[in-house]
């Protein structure tokens, strides 16, 4: 009896699952569904404004593809030189970002050292991550700028003769960049990790301590196995953040990628497609390349959490 | 023998702490440096800032900030309402949404269930970049630019809050509780606003605090969509002063303005950083 009353309930009840699900998919598919559809389907057509002249749309088939992957005169795909760019700048901020942020995190859960002032250090660290970027990359244009104190101080103490141009080379523009995820992005890692080293069974650490082992066998027989789900996790959505990164080099260098087009990035070509010259069709193109490869990194996440999650 | 051992022990902590505090500490620095020095250079008038370099206090802090709120070409009160506007109900929404769409995945059993849970995961990480050419043309195309709530209503999906949410519910939410209230004969969603929500409230306020920064923050699409002046965010002001002739400036009031741009989230960061702290990790990955 009881069990026929539960059983007719969580069947009237069914019917408010979907209204309670229903504004979040209809949400999507409006604003990123069907979009994401138009843009496929953009990809597929010439259409772009030149001057005040409407081109298109007329279906070109995959010549959008053609020439987004096609050398120009000087043997460079623009393209793959924007998405190396953007992995360059990548990597040089993400490798001591996650080195530090492992030995940040192994030093703030290490209960041999039980370090104090953790709460106010993480705060500090972390504080980056919430700052507008393109605020920040304002901040850091305007006291590396020709006339900005970085130089002013350089020159006062000697250490040049006059004002050095740092955002007219590529090695320093990269840096700066790189520099800047980084300070952005290795105090959000290391909370992330530590909460992973915290998740690990104590008594595994426990146990080693007693046999005698030192920290440095501890960390890469324990901790760093242990922890490869979420440091996987947190290396693959960085990476994705690095694809997609946007706002500091196209404040630093004003959108133009300076200097010759080394800092330019995929996203600020995509940028330049939608707000300039409303190149429906290249933009469309770009986009589905995009979409791939975070499609495929977004599915290495999905299996990294999935795995996770039903543990 | 013994003793020796055990003060080498002893020494080798002692060394390995100051290690450890110097090395965070010198981060702590690098973290904080650039916005000291923003602070300090904030205080100075133009011609100081033409001058050498100073780590002294400008004492021009009130005049560049009077200057830069009069601005007549950056209207950054302007700015920074539209961004609140922006910010405030899109966290609102975000969040409700979110808590509401978890809830129903969370006590429903319902046909399709599992892949509705499968299918918001495997979105979550998707940048909305790649779909930005479609937004952009259909927001064209409906004379939908320079509508601030094209930006905020499409927040009603946010994958990686809905997660969070999902989470939460998993860890906090008695279902009997869900059962009594239905015996008291309150209807679904009664039951959602008036004894979940409640229950939900930290989930509901650290997510509320993300939304709202990111949303602050948040620079590609607004600056695509929102081309008239009144009703610009932040961000893109910040991007228009990089783009000015530079050298024509008012350097003081330049870096009153990146001040500006950045202190609401600093203040909100002052009183609730721990909170904050503890919400990056809950959603993401369960440790």
């Amino acid at each position: 009896m009881k069990k026929a009353i539960k059983h007719r309930k969580s069947v009237s009840y069914t019917k408010w699952a979907y209204i309670f699900i229903a504004p979040f998919f209809i949400s999507y598919t409006v604003f990123t569904l069907v979009p994401q559809f138009l843009t496929i389907y953009n990809s597929f057509f010439e259409n772009y404004r030149n001057g005040l002249q409407q081109i298109g749309p007329n279906f070109v088939g995959l010549q959008n593809y053609v020439q987004l992957l096609t050398p120009d005169k000087t043997g460079t795909v623009d393209f793959l030189k924007y998405f190396g760019n953007a992995m360059a700048m990548w990597i040089v901020g993400a490798v001591p970002q996650f080195i530090i942020a492992l030995l940040l995190a192994v030093l703030f859960t290490s209960a041999r050292l039980n370090l104090k002032g953790q709460g106010i250090a993480k705060t500090i660290i972390y504080m980056p991550n919430l700052i507008m970027a393109s605020a920040f990359s304002m901040l850091i244009f305007a006291l590396f700028s020709n006339v900005g104190p970085i130089n002013k101080l350089l020159v006062a103490s000697g250490v040049i003769d006059q004002a050095f141009d740092f955002l007219s080379f590529k090695i320093p523009v990269r840096t700066i960049i790189a520099f800047m995820n980084f300070i952005m992005w290795f105090g959000n890692t290391t909370i992330v990790l530590m909460a992973g080293i915290m998740g690990i069974d104590q008594s595994l650490f426990e146990s080693a301590n007693m046999d005698g082992a030192n920290a440095i066998h501890v960390f890469f027989d324990i901790t760093l196995p242990l922890l490869m789900p979420i440091l996987t996790y947190a290396m693959i959505t960085s990476l994705i953040g690095g694809i997609q990164m946007f706002d500091v080099p196209q404040v630093i260098t004003n959108g133009k990628g300076t200097p010759n087009m080394t800092s330019q990035t995929v996203i600020m070509m995509l940028n330049n497609y939608l707000s300039t010259s409303k190149n429906y069709g290249m933009a469309g193109a770009l986009s589905v390349m995009l979409f791939i490869i975070t499609g495929i990194l977004s599915f290495l996440v999905f299996r990294t959490l999935s795995k996770q999650y039903k543990k | 023998m013994k003793t020796t051992r055990n003060e080498k022990a002893k020494l080798s902590l002692v060394l390995s702490r100051v290690l450890a505090y110097g090395f965070i500490v010198f981060l702590c620095f690098l973290c904080l440096f650039c916005f000291i020095l923003l602070v300090l250079m904030a205080s100075k008038s133009n011609s100081q800032l033409q001058g050498a370099f100073s780590l002294r206090w400008g004492g021009n802090f009130l005049t560049n900030l009077k200057n830069a709120w009069n601005d007549a070409s950056i209207n950054i009160p302007r700015g920074m309402v539209n961004s609140f506007i922006v910010a405030m109900t899109s966290a609102v929404i975000t969040t409700y949404f979110s808590a509401l769409t978890a809830y129903g995945v969370h006590v429903y059993n319902f046909k399709g269930k599992n892949f509705v849970f499968t299918f918001i995961m495997a979105i979550m990480v998707i940048p909305s970049q790649v779909s930005a050419v479609g937004f952009i043309q259909l927001a064209y195309k409906f004379g939908l630019t320079n509508k601030l709530w094209l930006l905020i209503v499409p927040g009603i999906a946010a994958p990686v809050v809905f997660f969070y949410m999902k989470q939460y519910l998993e860890s906090v939410l008695p279902l009997d509780m869900v059962e009594a209230a239905r015996m008291d004969g309150s209807n679904e969603f009664r039951i959602f606003n008036e004894i979940v929500l409640p229950i939900m409230k930290p989930a509901v306020a650290v997510q509320m605090i993300f939304s709202f920064v990111s949303s602050w923050n948040n620079f590609f699409m607004p600056a695509l969509l929102l081309t008239k002046e009144q009703y610009k965010t932040v961000p893109i002001m910040i991007a228009q002063l990089r783009s000015a002739d530079y050298s024509k400036f008012d350097m003081g009031k330049v870096f009153m303005f990146i001040l500006l741009a950045i202190l609401p989230v600093m203040i909100v960061y002052m009183f609730l950083s721990r909170f904050i702290i503890k919400g990056v990790t809950s959603g993401s990955v369960k440790g």
